[in-house]
């Protein structure tokens, strides 16, 4: 077990806070970034993909893990920051503007709806939210003077710094880089006092109020930066995709997204890496599991969502803190042993506390 | 001009007059103490004052100020907090980070710079530790600083929720029922801390209180209410000899 002494209150603020966090860090950025020497096309691809839903996995946890505002409807922003990077990059504006602007425009559609889903909280503002991602597909249907509907919009190529993305070690380092870009800037926003806001209103709102933090501004703020960061995640999954049509932001992709906080675990940035790995590789493992599968079952309409909504269910039930609380009672077990005791990480008794006024 | 002066204050909750005209002033430095059978409204009086719910009728000046329509996020920064009787802290945050958010009010950076962590914020950051420290060092906090609030007894959060309102750097604290559910040592320590707070950092403190005892310990006024309305103000002396509070504690014969 390590023993940290303190000496200065910059070691609580910095990212890093030992040696030993910067070694193991230092050591899987190289081998993220030499993964395209080691691996193929297709799992480069993968774990680009895996790379895409961890920045939209990022978006969301601020918003359900951090402010506590359930979100159903994240898929909205993902398609909405795809095809408007798409339509500004057809429009012919250079890549990283058009991502910056997709970024933008989320981020404001986010903050709307924040601020029309103000007086909500719980399943009411997963209601809501889902509706509002019902409403982003049937506008993007209809709205076919501009995004094509389902007869759908073809991703333009994209270069960077005069050089054209067309291999998938490119956008693989594109990916890499905004992940990384991202990353630092939620656990920055998460170790200042608009991170600690976010924090206070999940837990109690009555008192966020009484320590003088606005619940409209931080709940709305919330929105948008969650919006802003899964639109990111949209462009970037836009050149995934390449050919943009309603059907590619469905509910199961929001389903998803929320699969994956919950799975990786609740109110931890590593949670959501966990949780991307997870669902990126979950697909693989059902398409092996389908081939030895009868064929009655195999083939049943609606096998994935279902499947996603058992593991949602299980994991709620029997391990709330998904794999990042796991992976700390696996560690301690091995910090303690043979000291180790179950109640350590057990949920303590909760105090009563005031419903009537939140 | 009193520093915290409550006029004429009403509020119903259906047909129910929780808060029925009450009116009373509290002195720059004074500790004031509201007592009362359950159900007297003291809470809710601790709640109109606080911003958390707005009266039908009266008013509350906070130095010098009308505050009685203001909400609670615009009052804290004038130098008002509070605790809550059923404890309201952020319980899956640590008790350092639950004090940092008290020092929300303090906060001079913008979410953008946040974003990016300037060299400003960093410093800022720092300005907010040492202070939370001070509050830290006062209440004798330290052995469980790294720890979350869910981990925590009773006693102790009791005492964290009296240091994240102490981080606010207030002028006035409203605490509601400081020594509920403690033990008598635990109850013995509230009332020093209570003390200190009043006479070392100048703070003006109200409290609802249940334990006479700390009532005569601590407090200068007392104010005694019944089924919403004043039945009595004085010293504490004074007013546990009053008929009328004897009567609403009691019963009449």
């Amino acid at each position: 077990m390590r023993f940290l002494f303190k000496t200065h209150y910059n070691q609580d603020i910095d990212h890093l806070k030992h040696g030993g966090d910067r070694f193991w860090y230092g050591l899987l950025l190289v081998l993220v970034a030499a993964a395209p020497a080691a691996l193929g096309t297709f799992y480069l691809g993968e774990l680009n993909l895996v790379m895409i839903y961890a920045i939209a996995g990022v978006g969301l946890m601020l918003l359900v893990g951090y402010t506590g505002q359930v979100s159903l409807g994240h898929a909205a922003f993902l398609a909405i920051g795809a095809y408007t990077h798409s339509l500004l990059l057809g429009a012919g504006l250079p890549f990283l503007l058009s991502i910056v602007a997709a970024v933008l425009v989320s981020a404001l559609v986010g903050a709307g709806v924040g601020w029309i889903a103000l007086r909500m909280t719980g399943i009411y503002l997963a209601i809501a939210t889902l509706a509002f991602a019902m409403l982003t597909e049937q506008t993007i249907s209809r709205a076919e003077w501009l995004t094509g509907g389902f007869r759908g919009l073809a991703v333009p190529q994209a270069s960077l710094f005069g050089m054209p993305l067309t291999q998938g070690w490119q956008h693989y380092y594109v990916t890499l880089t905004l992940l990384v870009v991202t990353l630092l800037a939620a656990l920055n926003i998460l170790r200042s006092s608009t991170g600690r806001a976010m924090v206070a209103i999940r837990d109690s709102e009555i008192s966020a109020e009484s320590v003088g933090i606005n619940l409209a501004v931080y709940k709305t703020l919330a929105f948008a930066l969650s919006a802003g960061i899964t639109g990111l995640a949209g462009a970037l999954f836009a050149h995934r995709l390449g050919y943009l049509s309603p059907d590619a932001f469905t509910f199961l992709i929001s389903l998803q997204l929320l699969l994956m906080v919950v799975v990786g675990g609740v109110g931890s940035m590593r949670g959501v890496i966990y949780g991307a790995l997870f669902i990126g590789f979950l697909p693989q493992l059902l398409a092996i599991a389908r081939d030895t599968l009868p064929p009655q079952i195999a083939q049943a309409p609606g096998l994935e969502p279902g499947i996603f909504g058992l593991i949602l269910v299980l994991v709620i039930l029997f391990e709330p803190q998904g794999i990042f609380g796991r992976w700390l009672k696996i560690k301690s077990y091995f910090q303690l042993f043979p000291l180790y005791r179950r109640a350590t990480h057990r949920r303590q008794k909760t105090y009563l506390r005031t419903e009537r006024l939140r | 001009m009193s520093y915290l002066a409550v006029e004429d204050l009403s509020i119903s909750f259906g047909g129910i007059r929780a808060v029925d005209d009450v009116s009373f002033d509290v002195e720059e430095g004074e500790v004031f103490a509201i007592i009362g059978p359950n159900g007297a409204g003291k809470t809710t009086l601790f709640n109109l004052v606080s911003g958390i719910y707005f009266p039908d009728a009266g008013s509350v000046r906070f130095a010098g100020r009308d505050i009685t329509s203001l909400p609670a996020h615009r009052i804290a920064p004038l130098g008002l907090a509070r605790t809550f009787q059923n404890i309201e802290l952020f319980e899956h945050a640590t008790v350092l980070q639950n004090l940092l958010i008290g020092r929300h009010v303090h906060r001079r950076s913008t979410a953008l710079s946040h974003l990016l962590f300037l060299p400003a914020v960093r410093r800022e950051e720092l300005e907010h530790r040492r202070r939370v420290e001070d509050v830290i060092d006062l209440l004798e906090l330290a052995h469980y600083r790294e720890q979350r609030i869910a981990n925590l007894p009773y006693g102790v959060r009791k005492v964290v929720e009296v240091g994240r309102a102490l981080c606010l750097e207030p002028k006035l604290l409203l605490l509601d029922e400081p020594t509920s559910g403690l033990n008598p040592e635990e109850s013995e320590d509230m009332g020093f801390w209570i003390e200190d707070i009043n006479r070392d950092l100048g703070v003006t403190v109200v409290m609802v209180a249940h334990d006479m005892g700390l009532v005569s310990r601590v407090a200068g006024r007392v104010l005694a209410l019944n089924e919403g309305r004043v039945i009595a103000e004085g010293s504490p002396a004074d007013v546990q000899k009053n008929p009328a509070v004897v009567d609403a504690y009691l019963g009449a014969d």
